[in-house]
């Protein structure tokens, strides 16, 4: 019976949240077309995060442990991956769209000679083929291919966050677990990690939520934060902001960050470009403050405001 | 320091337009430009020249009408630039495609190579990654800033929510994030002639010497079944007016309707 493989990250936040939903999709999928689901684990010390996935509906997880994958280096990785492919031939592995996801399968797909569908928003098995087919979102995210790999290959795809959702826990431990120790030289290495700082924070893409700030707020982003705070909102940016250094990626809504499901979201001073507006796509009623009445992010709101978000917000804050 | 920078020209994506009918993508009518990210990472090669000295060039594969773009790579500041194009390259992913920009970047020769984070249109990020993989050499991907010393390149990168600080030796490929620093305007001197006197090398899939099964669609590893746009919901547009106290207090109504 063939395997789907679910690749999960680890990291000091512990399990990322896209793999995890990855992994839903993937069990799903495993389930409805005579297939196996499997997670590949790929670490140094890992075993805390290893014995937590067992708990879920998976036939095994592989764990490729050797102490040179102790930091991410996408040689390594996509080496050690290789000789996992090779040994236990899945049909594809499934990753997050993550930095690190997109990096090491990048890198998989051309040692392994696979075919790769990115960023996909949606997936499903073909029934005749039982091939993958995914939706893959390009142009800013207004049009989407529908991708699928050439047979008689290894199938990958990387998957944007918050598209699907976790998988249920068991009661009981029951996956098996396999230990695979990939061949490595301490030459494989071609990276050295000198420093890294992270702080683990909650994924926006699940917020209920969001204030969001444009370019209109110049960077300040006090009154954004007053109302979020006050509605118990999570704030997010657009790119240019990102850009500027105003807020970190992770705050970036839109096609090269994170998509919202909210059932609010509240746009302060954004102009409404595409790359942006895919990514609120989904939110459920949409509140936008603009100075510029022909704005185009007014096409995309339910609630328009032409005015100044400076002295509006303040106000909202008062009343709310 | 030899420094090849991986560009590509792509349609500005607020002019594409689909056709419903054809279920086809019409670029016919938007603006074409160097992708934004791709201008950080010649932004970036370009100080690094300034620094270390040495080389820059610009590398595309694509159609003729990209030749205009890289000899504007060249008004910034590369010294020269090199565009691969064949009709037998089109139409390939992400493999094909970035099995010929590596076999180009060898051509070229390099003690480091950069690309954009992604592109715009397609924005995946696969390629950058895949030409390492194609040329055997580590990899630095989303950096948002990147400094060479003594034959290795240290460079901050972006992972979720945080960074990293990575070193790596030369030779390398470093993927540059989007908005990382900001590109310099071309020389107007050297734009004048880099328009009328500098000529970029065009070099053929059969001059590069490229093996032809693994290029264009044939060389390809995946295949586009079917075209669609995402439709946008509707939404209400409502326009809400009057004075600052009255928007306000409007809008407090909304916020609390919708949040209870």
């Amino acid at each position: 019976m063939q395997e789907i493989w679910v690749y999960v990250e680890c990291w000091e936040g512990g399990i990322e949240d896209v793999s995890l939903e990855v992994m839903g999709k993937a069990i799903g999928l495993a389930a409805e077309n005579g297939m196996k689901c499997s997670a590949v684990v790929v670490g140094y010390g890992l075993e805390e995060y290893v014995e937590k996935l067992r708990r879920y509906e998976l036939y095994r997880i592989y764990y490729v442990v050797d102490e040179l994958l102790k930091t991410y280096d996408p040689s390594t990785f996509s080496k050690s991956l290789h000789q996992l492919v090779t040994a236990y031939q899945p049909a594809a592995i499934l990753f997050g769209a993550t930095y690190n996801g997109t990096d090491v399968a990048a890198r998989l797909a051309v040692r392994t000679g696979a075919g790769m569908i990115a960023h996909v928003i949606a997936l499903n098995i073909e029934k005749e083929t039982g091939m993958l087919v995914g939706d893959v979102p390009g142009f800013g995210g207004k049009i989407v291919a529908a991708c699928k790999c050439r047979p008689g290959a290894l199938q990958i795809a990387t998957v944007r966050h918050g598209i699907f959702n976790p998988p249920e826990k068991d009661e009981v431990p029951k996956a098996e677990v396999i230990h695979f120790t990939p061949q490595l030289q301490k030459t494989d290495t071609r990276t050295v990690l000198v420093d890294r700082k992270v702080e683990p924070r909650k994924e926006i893409s699940r917020a209920d939520r969001v204030v969001i700030a444009g370019m209109g707020t110049g960077g300040d982003l006090t009154p954004i934060r007053k109302l979020a705070e006050k509605i118990g909102a999570e704030v997010a940016v657009t790119r240019p902001l990102a850009d500027m250094g105003a807020a970190p990626r992770d705050m970036q809504i839109g096609s090269t960050g994170y998509s919202l499901k909210s059932r609010l979201a509240i746009v302060a001073g954004a102009s409404g470009a595409t790359h942006f507006v895919s990514g609120i796509r989904d939110v459920k009623t949409v509140i936008s403050i603009n100075t510029d009445k022909d704005a185009p992010i007014f096409q995309f709101s339910d609630y328009c405001v032409e005015g100044d978000l400076f002295k509006i917000i303040p106000k909202l804050v008062e009343k709310l | 320091m030899k420094i090849v920078v991986c560009v590509k020209v792509v349609p500005k994506i607020e002019q594409v337009r689909f056709n419903p009918e054809t279920k086809t993508v019409d670029r016919s009518k938007a603006t074409n430009e160097i992708n934004d990210a791709d201008k950080n990472a010649l932004e970036s090669a370009l100080q690094i020249k300034q620094k270390l000295g040495g080389e820059v060039v610009a590398l595309s594969m694509g159609p003729p009408f990209f030749e205009p773009f890289l000899k504007l790579c060249v008004a910034m500041g590369a010294d020269d630039a090199v565009l691969v194009s064949d009709p037998v390259l089109a139409a390939a992913d992400t493999y094909a495609t970035s099995y010929v920009l590596a076999q180009a970047i060898e051509r070229i020769g390099f003690d480091l190579v950069l690309c954009g984070e992604n592109t715009a249109d397609s924005g995946t990020g696969q390629v950058p990654p895949q030409i390492a993989e194609w040329l055997g050499i580590p990899n630095i991907s989303y950096a948002s800033h990147i400094d060479a010393v003594d034959g290795k390149i240290i460079a901050k990168r972006t992972v979720r929510n945080g960074y990293e600080v990575v070193e790596a030796k030369l030779p390398a490929l470093v993927s540059v994030e989007l908005g990382s620093n900001t590109p310099r305007f071309p020389d107007f001197k050297r734009k004048r002639w880099a328009d009328r006197e500098f000529r970029l090398k065009v070099w053929t899939a059969a001059e590069l010497g490229v093996e032809f099964d693994k290029v264009g669609r044939l060389g390809s590893k995946t295949d586009v079944i079917e075209l669609k746009e995402l439709s946008t919901p509707e939404r209400r547009k409502e326009l809400i007016t009057g004075s600052e106290e009255e928007i306000a207090a409007r809008l407090a109504e909304i916020i609390k309707a919708e949040l209870t």
